[in-house]
């Protein structure tokens, strides 16, 4: 077992690593220079007062060291977690920015993702078994899952927001509420809420109810069904073998479609102006903001990679034969 | 009589019609009786096997009666059979290494069923069952990964008589394994029906000299219908039926090299059975075939406990 977990930590490690690489990279070498956008906003009208402030912000920054320099200087920022200063909403630190959109994402993100997965697998369960269900929802399912997110999200928008006027269609709460613990600003969280956690959720669940559906069908054919039928077990006990059989597959399933889920959010967050990371990546786009794109991206990469490790380790305690392939110990 | 099987039909529904697989089968299997049920691929003597336990999803029952300690079985019937698998005919399925579920421990798996077949699990009694066949009672806190394909298959064999049942269905359960395993595989059914855990045997196998160690009659099927049985010696050494005599001189001899004799098969292929033709079956491929043939031959009893489905036999 400590074997095992060294070895995932390895490769967890090397992940990061070349993850916050790349994430360092990318900005910088996208075209376009922060500062001079900066200066622009700033609108210093004397020329010399605008070399002075583009020393400044470029001395500040550190964008006149040689790259090399700057990484080196980036990882040891990071290892003391400091993620710098936002150029977007300038003196802000990023972590604080980033702190306030957390919980909006992981709000979306955790209850779409662990709802879809269950209840989309229980419902495959479900389907597999009753014909009727077999032929009337699951082809909507395949509907479903081949939907992309932000498409459903703006056909969720259009139709539930702007036609029926039920749910908004933009923001976290209401825009003449201050956060507070009031009955009604939870209130209006919840309905702003609903409709981004409505497209993921129903996006993820096609996908895990038609997996669902076809490991059932599949494990239902497995030998040790026809071995436990033949000896007349009734189909509870069957059943309950199958799910416990099929839902493996599914638990790897979530680990390679967490990644998929978190794009979802982000582009969902962006069609529904959510305040959370998604939103935060496209404003730092769009202002250049080096630090805080690094620092967004920093925490998805950490949070994928957390989520995923989680997953291994719920795989070897449901997985028996996991267990043993590890050590060698019987 | 344990087992009392009369004018049996099973057909396999296809897309192109239905396969008669088992096409009108009278035999029986007597108290204590091991019966060897041997046979070409596509005999139907798989289907036999199955029929008695469990219809799968593609067999129908198309007729004929089954009889176990004097009650009826009712084979097309999959919930009232319910009632007889287990308690009253077991299976050792073809597929052994496979039967087990593999994110179940054994001893719980075990529990698991008795209880839901509203049996007490009685831990001395399995353990006592698992010493019986050499196996010590750590297996039951094992997965099943963790076991060999021989041990795996031991411990399908303690599973299947838990219960003592009548008749126990050994389904080719010596196919995959090597001569010492086929051996211990052997020995261990032969001590299950000596202690009379359980009380008759059916042993489907296409391997004639390994069921004739253990068998007191063996059966022949040829092409969905019974050919030949008789006690396993006389079987063995005068067979009555074309079939037999031509299957039983196919089997290959150690020592024999192919140069000094070829081995001798039996030319031509069994009859499809999508639209069998009528008659005796085997007659296009039998060198002592006549006129009479084209007639159905009854499956005669020729001598005390030698039965045989020829009219050259009589």
């Amino acid at each position: 077992m400590r074997r095992y977990l060294g070895r995932k930590l390895l490769i967890y490690g090397l992940t990061f690593f070349v993850a916050v690489t790349v994430n360092w990279m990318i900005p910088r070498f996208m075209p376009g220079d922060p500062v001079s956008s900066m200066l622009s906003r700033a609108n210093v009208a004397q020329p010399a007062a605008v070399e002075a402030m583009r020393a400044h912000y470029t001395a500040m920054f550190g964008f006149d060291l040689p790259l090399w320099r700057q990484y080196l200087n980036f990882w040891g920022a990071l290892l003391q977690g400091d993620l710098g200063i936002s150029i977007w909403l300038f003196p802000t630190p990023v972590s604080d920015v980033i702190v306030r959109a957390v919980p909006y994402t992981l709000g979306l993100l955790i209850p779409s993702i662990l709802l879809s997965w269950f209840a989309g697998n229980r419902f495959g369960a479900f389907a597999a078994r009753r014909k009727w269900l077999d032929n009337t929802v699951l082809p909507f399912g395949y509907v479903l899952t081949a939907t992309p997110y932000m498409w459903l999200a703006i056909l969720l928008a259009w139709a539930l927001g702007i036609v029926a006027g039920v749910f908004p269609v933009a923001g976290a709460y209401g825009f003449d509420l201050r956060p507070s613990w009031s009955w009604t600003f939870i209130g209006s969280l919840a309905q702003h809420w609903f409709l981004p956690f409505a497209s993921l959720f129903l996006v993820a669940f096609g996908g895990w109810a038609i997996g669902m559906r076809n490991m059932i069908i599949y494990e239902l054919e497995a030998d040790y069904v026809n071995y436990l039928r033949a000896l007349g077990a009734p189909a509870r006990l069957v059943r309950r073998y199958a799910f416990r059989n099929a839902i493996l597959p599914q638990v790897t399933g979530l680990a390679l479609q967490l990644g998929v889920l978190v794009a979802g959010a982000l582009v969902t967050e962006i069609v529904f102006s959510y305040p959370g990371l998604g939103h935060l990546i496209l404003q730092a786009i769009q202002n250049q903001d080096f630090f805080l794109l690094q620092g967004t991206f920093l925490f998805i990469v950490i949070g994928v990679l957390i989520a995923n490790f989680v997953i291994d380790v719920a795989y070897v305690l449901v997985d028996p034969r996991t267990r043993t392939g590890m050590g060698g110990a019987a | 009589m344990a087992l009392k099987v009369t004018d049996l039909r099973v057909y396999y529904r296809t897309l192109r019609g239905e396969v008669k697989a088992l096409d009108g089968v009278t035999f029986s299997v007597a108290d204590g009786e091991i019966m060897g049920l041997a046979g070409e691929s596509g005999s139907g003597k798989s289907t036999l096997a199955k029929s008695l336990i469990r219809l799968d999803g593609r067999m129908r029952h198309a007729g004929g009666t089954v009889e176990l300690d004097g009650e009826a079985m009712p084979l097309s019937d999959d919930d009232a059979m319910d009632e007889f698998r287990f308690r009253k005919v077991s299976l050792i399925p073809q597929y052994s290494m496979s039967a087990l579920n593999p994110t179940r421990k054994i001893g719980k798996m075990v529990g698991e069923l008795l209880e839901s077949r509203g049996e007490r699990p009685d831990r001395a009694e399995l353990e006592r069952r698992l010493e019986l066949v050499g196996l010590s009672k750590d297996v039951l806190d094992r997965y099943p990964i963790e076991l060999s394909g021989g041990m795996k298959q031991r411990v399908v064999m303690v599973i299947s008589t838990l219960l003592n049942p009548s008749l126990l269905i050994a389904d080719e359960v010596t196919s995959a394994l090597d001569v010492s395993s086929q051996k211990a595989v052997a020995t261990t059914l032969l001590g299950f029906r000596d202690r009379g855990l359980v009380t008759s045997m059916m042993v489907v196998t296409h391997d004639i000299s390994l069921v004739y160690q253990i068998a007191d009659t063996i059966m022949v099927m040829y092409a969905g219908r019974l050919a030949e049985k008789a006690p396993a010696d006389v079987l063995v050494n005068a067979p009555r039926h074309p079939y037999t005599m031509q299957l039983i001189s196919a089997l290959p001899e150690v020592g024999v090299r192919y140069e000094d004799r070829r081995l001798t098969g039996i030319p031509g292929n069994p009859p499809s059975l999508l639209k069998p033709p009528g008659g005796c079956r085997f007659r296009d491929r039998c060198p002592l075939a006549f006129d009479r043939c084209a007639e159905q031959p009854p499956f005669a009893e020729v001598a005390p406990g030698h039965f045989v489905a020829c009219w050259k036999a009589e």
